[in-house]
Parts: C-alpha cells; structure tokens; sequence
C-alpha cells in the first residue's frame, strides 16, 4: 500500500540519522528511524566535542536547552614526554561568542535528547533492531530487512557509522583500511563540578578541551586528549590502527599511562571510573570517502567518511549534522519529484559541495598523508620542545652557554633541514 | 609502565551479553600469531590474550563493537565479525 509506505526509513540513530529524521519529520514525511542500540546513543561514542555552528542553524539556541557539558573556553596543545609536558594554553571569550561555541558531549546523554526531538517533530523511531541487510530491487533500495522481516521505503538513509557493515553490503565502500582509521579509548571519570573548575582553572558551565602528541599515543600516529565534563573528565587516546600495530604498547596500556603520567594524574586524583569506551574514528579524510548516493539510498555522518582530524581540533558532529541537513534536502525534493533515482539524488551531493562539509574536506585533504609520513611530530618534536624546555628552566650551577647554540643543538638532532620541510609541508596542508 | 587491570574497568561498563551467539568468532586451528598479536595491541578492551603457555583466548564478551579486529584481521584469522543483534552488547550509559 503506497500510502503506507515510509517515504525514507533511517539507519542509525547517531547524530547524522536522528538529525536528518528530525528534518524529514518536520517537513511532514514518514520516516522512520531504526537503532540497534537501546537508545540513540546507546553505542555512541566522542572524544569529546561538538562544534555548534551546524546545528545551531537547523534548531537555533539549542545549546540552552541540550545537555550539553561544559562550553569549551580554553584550548590546549601539548607535546608530552615521558618526563615532561610543553603546553600552548589559549583562553579565549571568543570562544564561547553564539555560532563559534563548542560544547565538551556525552552522546549516550546528548543523543537522547536528540531523539526526543526527532520524536516531537514526529518521526517514528523504534530502537533495539538491527538492520541486516537493505533490500534491493532492480539495483535500486527498497527497504530493510532485519530479523528476516522485511520493510519498504522510497529512500533508506544509511547512518550507521564508521563501520557501515550496509554500505560495505552495497559494494559502496570496502573494508575500512587501517590507515585510514584510528581506534580510540576512553574513560570517563567523575569528578565533582568545583573540583574541576579548580583544577582545571575555569569558571562554571565553562570547560577546557585539551590534546596531546607524544607519549600518549606512544610516539606514534595518534595523540591524548582530556574534556572536561559538567561532573566528569573524559580522557582518553586515539591511534591509527595502521601505525599502532607496528609498536609495542597495547592501546588499553597507552590509557592507563596516559591517565598515570606526572602531569596529568593530579588533576585526576580521587576521580571515580564511571565508564570505559571504545570507538573507531574515520580520519582518512576526502580519500575515504566512499560512494554516498545510488538508487533510492544516501549515506551520511561517519558512514560516509565525514570527520576531519587537524591534530588541534577534531571534527565529526558538525560535519554529521551538516551532511544530515544536505540528505534531508536531497528526500525532500525527491519525494516532491517522486523521482528517487540516483540520478535525482545526486543533488545531495551537490549541496554537500556548497556546504562547508565538503569544501573542509577538499580543502585539507592533504593533512591526513602528512600526519601519517610525518612521524616526527608524534616523537622528535615533543622531545625536542621537552629538551628545550629543560635547557631554559633546570638550573643547575653548569657554566651559560648562548641560547642560540642551546636550542640549535636540539633542533639539529632532527637536522635543520627537516624541521623547514615539516614546518612547510604541513602549513600547505593546512 | 603502570598496571592495567582492564577486567577491572569493563567491569564498570553496562553490557547484555549475547550468551548463545557470538558476534565475533576467531577462525579454528593453528592461528597466525603475527595477526593475533595485533588485536593484542589494537583491541582497545584487551579481548585478545595469550596466557603463559603461549595459548591464545579470546572472549566476546567485553567487545565495546569499535570494529577494529574487523579492520586490522576481518580476512585473516576472524571468521565472522558482525554487530551483536539488537539491544544486545555494549550499552553507553555516558559515551
């Protein structure tokens, strides 16, 4: 019965699907949203932040009504060692001004609030249910089946992460390569609000996003990073699966170092493990991007490949919000059209151009090659800003030499000429 | 090195365990040890052990489904690698 019939049914209910239902839904579609998880945000998981820009535009002021954490106003970079930690520390108000604010995130809490909003505009959602497999008629996708029972749709919507077992059963993408992905662990430590704003040097509702190359991700490709959380730190690393196994430390072993380092374990002392996770990021940027339209089906979010890791900032909520936005325009229009050929559809991907999500994309497609050739960044230059350090600040009674020849003995361990060849490459990057 | 007692921390985590159907199983017989050795190293819940004797175990149960075995040993020594069924595994009560 064609009046029955979803115009889209949704898979996955992470921030790109629950978004796009959210949009579907207010338009006065039928859509449903299917999660295999208890709720959304059951399997989710962030480092975390969320960049508010993209959302902002779709529901205006959400930040004071989601829970949300803490409001990101201080920015930290270190370069650890095993000794020592050289820290760039920015406090901005800038940071926090409407439409430029980022929020450290809880997505088991925040996607759940994100879901009731979905609801409210009156998208159907049903959690517990794992899609199997997508029907498909005549090379187009009809629907889904799941448990062997079967459901159709005009459009399916593919969310379902970085892992998307469905579009890999589309022949859209292959396997995930390792160098393509980082796996990232994390703990989520409670800690009591005061606390935190002491320790952490910030006012209330206020917070500190903070990373970290070097030790962490054992002098490999990858890094730290703590958020401060309303209650709670969320601490963790992130290493790319292609490089970690060429060492030898364990990722669960980098965590607990990472949380036992010198610099780091004041600030969590006393705290309380209230969880510990896991996740797979796609940090290959543009060159993983997978086919994302065909015959009556879109991918969107992690699925898709949409996350951007600059080493000082990393992004995937706004870039899954933003590629939301563009599928919910793309159904839009084909359900108006009642033309859901990929040949129609393909103005997702046009709309994703005109958006910032693919504009970032093309615009550091280079970063991720430059990360993985540049090793150097993971351990010679935490030593050599360490060493420099130790050369201005231990006094020791040793007679003075020129700061000059002090700290080119440190960069000529790496050779002058490597330093200006990262230094180049990677602004080009950029 | 500090010690790890990563039992210790899944032991916080919230879990419904699919007891009659694994959703990752490690292929029968003489096993690559060079593949395992990397899901000793990646898997981020340290499912993936050797104990003295140099046997190799391998439990399901703490998997927090990131995917990584899949990634770094789905065509080599996994024989099957799939999302546990609905409402079952991991459950993020923060994330």
């Amino acid at each position: 019965m064609s009046e029955e019939r979803f115009d889209a049914i949704i898979v996955g209910a992470g921030i790109a699907g629950t978004v796009a239902a959210y949009l579907l839904a207010k338009e006065g579609l039928a859509v449903m949203l299917v999660e295999r998880g208890n709720y959304a945000g059951s399997k989710n998981m962030t480092g975390g932040r969320i960049y508010s820009h993209s959302l902002e535009k779709i529901m205006p002021n959400f930040a004071e009504e989601a829970p949300l954490e803490r409001k990101i106003t201080r920015e930290k970079i270190s370069m650890m060692t095993e000794e020592s930690n050289v820290t760039l520390d920015y406090y901005s108000g800038l940071l926090g001004v409407q439409s430029s604010d980022s929020y450290s995130v809880l997505r088991g809490v925040f996607d759940q609030w994100l879901q009731a909003k979905a609801e409210e505009a009156g998208a159907e959602i049903v959690a517990g249910i794992r899609i199997d497999d997508l029907i498909v008629r005549d090379g187009k996708v009809c629907g889904v089946i799941a448990g062997g029972e079967e459901l159709e749709a005009n459009l399916v919507i593919l969310a379902d992460g970085v892992n998307s077992l469905l579009a890999q059963k589309l022949g859209f993408m292959s396997e995930l390569k390792p160098h393509h992905v980082a796996v990232g662990a994390k703990e989520v430590i409670e800690l009591p609000a005061q606390v935190i704003e002491d320790r952490f040097n910030c006012r209330e509702n206020e917070g500190t996003a903070w990373l970290f190359a070097g030790t962490p991700s054992a002098g490999r490709v990858g890094g730290g990073f703590i958020y401060t959380n309303k209650n709670s730190i969320s601490l963790g690393v992130v290493s790319t699966l292609s490089d970690l196994v060429q060492g030898d430390k364990s990722v669960p072993q980098m965590v607990e170092d990472f949380k036992n380092h010198p610099a780091i374990a004041p600030l969590i002392k006393g705290g309380n493990l209230i969880e510990y996770s896991g996740h797979l990021v796609p940090e290959g940027g543009l060159k993983m991007i997978p086919k994302i339209v065909g015959n009556g089906v879109l991918v969107v979010g992690d699925a898709a490949g949409f996350c951007i890791n600059l080493g000082y900032a990393v992004r995937g909520m706004d870039f899954a919000v933003a590629s939301a936005e563009c599928a919910a325009k793309a159904v839009i229009a084909a359900v108006k059209a009642q033309d859901y050929s990929e040949g129609f559809l393909k103005c997702y991907q046009s709309y994703l151009n005109e958006s910032f999500v693919m504009k970032d994309l093309n615009h550091y497609q280079n970063f991720p090659h430059f990360l993985e050739e540049t090793p150097r960044i993971f351990d010679g230059y935490p030593r050599m800003a360490a060493d420099m350090m130790a050369d201005l600040f231990v006094m020791n009674g040793q007679p003075p030499q020129p700061l000059m020849k002090k700290m080119f003995k440190h960069v000529n361990k790496i050779g002058i000429l490597n330093v200006a060849k990262d230094a180049w490459k990677g602004v080009r990057s950029l | 090195m500090s010690t790890l007692n990563i039992d210790q921390k899944l032991g916080v985590d919230k879990f419904y365990v699919d007891e009659e159907n694994a959703h990752i199983v490690l292929k029968q017989g003489d096993i690559d040890r060079k593949e395992f050795q990397k899901l000793m190293l990646a898997c981020p819940a340290g499912l993936y052990k050797l104990d003295e004797k140099g046997g190799i175990h391998f439990d399901y149960a703490g998997c927090l489904e990131c995917g990584t075995c899949r990634v770094l040993c789905g065509k080599t020594i996994l024989e099957k690698w799939e999302f546990p069924v609905g409402t079952l595994g991991i459950e993020f009560r923060w994330g």
